[in-house]
């Protein structure tokens, strides 16, 4: 019984290989937010695009990038680009990511982002997001929501003070500005998304 | 210094005979301390393990304490270590604990379970730069995994039970 347990684990974690690459029109979803509402991108009609951040309770890469998160809502939110957290863990596998946890996590760092559950699973796969935290950087185009970075937050886990290169910033200025992002696709080891 | 380790570390793997292998000098120093030393490295310092080229096959497991699909494997890696000893099989695990970690949990889970595999940590943050190079298909979750011989170099982003990792290691045998 674990054996087949583990065994679908193993292939439900790694026989997708779908999901976005840059320039492709990323989906819209309706997720439940910590304030019981539906939030989807479309609600957001004077944004000029967002940071959708697929992040959880539980990891503590997730954990080490909370702060930054919500600076980046402060920062990008009023310039148009509001950050917006997706909780994509199976919660019966980690309780810690359940709506309460998320409400109470929310509550004590003070988010002022939307921080929704990818309830049923649906919306992380079409992403094609592997990990907490990973980062979409979209853009409003009248095409649709186009994806223009994939990634991570920037070049340091550890220390916030360290950081060379901040990506998801670096990225969104461009957009700002008019221009083409210079790094379109990092990585950065995360937690694998609970199935 | 680090050299010097890096040929010693070689030296071990490479010879066959070695009675239980990657018996580290610096651990055994104190024969009283029952404390773990940690090989804390950064990526350029771990790279050579990833290209070892000799007769055996090389199980390269990217793992860390907090990680849960990681701990319910490791049990696999360590036993396929034991149980394929004999064919040249060489178990390295490579945890990704965060530093403030190393004391609290890394050295007490090693101790707790015994672990016989041989031990590395990895603390480089600057993640985007090496991840590429462990592999190009690796998009940075965990567990992650190399087989590797001197021919060739398989690379998962995934779980394992032991039947799967025995199959997969088998590949490289034959």
């Amino acid at each position: 019984m674990l054996v087949a347990i583990l065994g679908l684990f193993a292939f439900t974690t790694t026989n997708y290989s779908g999901g976005y690459d840059i320039g492709d029109v990323a989906t819209d979803f309706k997720l439940e937010n910590i304030d019981g509402k539906m939030v989807s991108l479309s609600d957001f009609k004077d944004a000029k695009g967002f940071i959708v951040i697929f992040t959880c309770n539980t990891c503590p890469y997730a954990v080490a990038y909370e702060d930054r998160v919500e600076a980046l809502n402060k920062k990008y939110a009023s310039k148009g680009y509001p950050v917006v957290a997706i909780m994509p863990n199976n919660t019966d596998v980690k309780p810690g990511d359940n709506m309460d946890a998320m409400k109470a996590r929310a509550k004590s760092k003070g988010f002022t982002f939307p921080y929704l559950m990818d309830k049923g699973q649906k919306i992380y796969p079409q992403y094609g997001a592997t990990k907490t935290p990973h980062v979409y950087v979209l853009e409003k185009t009248s095409k649709g929501n186009i994806v223009k970075y994939i990634g991570a937050i920037d070049d340091n886990y550890k220390d916030a003070n360290a950081v060379n290169q901040k990506y998801v910033e670096d990225a969104v200025d461009a957009l700002l500005a008019g221009e083409e992002v210079k790094e379109p696709k990092t990585r950065a080891i995360g937690c694998s998304i609970k199935v | 210094m680090k050299p010097i380790i890096l040929i010693l570390v070689l030296f071990v793997f490479s010879c066959k005979e070695a009675p239980t292998e990657i018996v580290e000098v610096n651990e055994t120093i104190d024969e009283n301390s029952k404390g773990i030393e940690l090989e804390i490295k950064d990526y350029v310092d771990i790279e050579p393990y990833l290209n070892i080229k000799d007769d055996n096959v090389y199980v390269v497991n990217f793992w860390a304490t907090w990680c849960a699909p990681c701990v319910k494997e490791l049990p696999f890696f360590e036993q396929l270590g034991k149980n394929f000893k004999d064919n040249n099989v060489k178990v390295v695990l490579i945890s990704l604990d965060f530093p403030n970690h190393y004391e609290s949990k890394l050295i007490p889970f090693i101790e707790k379970n015994k672990l016989q595999s041989k031990i590395l940590v990895l603390d480089d943050p600057d993640m985007n730069s090496w991840i590429p190079k462990v592999s190009a298909d690796w998009e940075g979750a965990i567990p992650a995994t190399i087989i590797y011989n001197k021919d060739k170099k398989q690379f998962y982003e995934q779980s394992f039970t032991y039947e799967e990792l025995k199959t997969e290691v088998n590949k490289f045998l034959n």
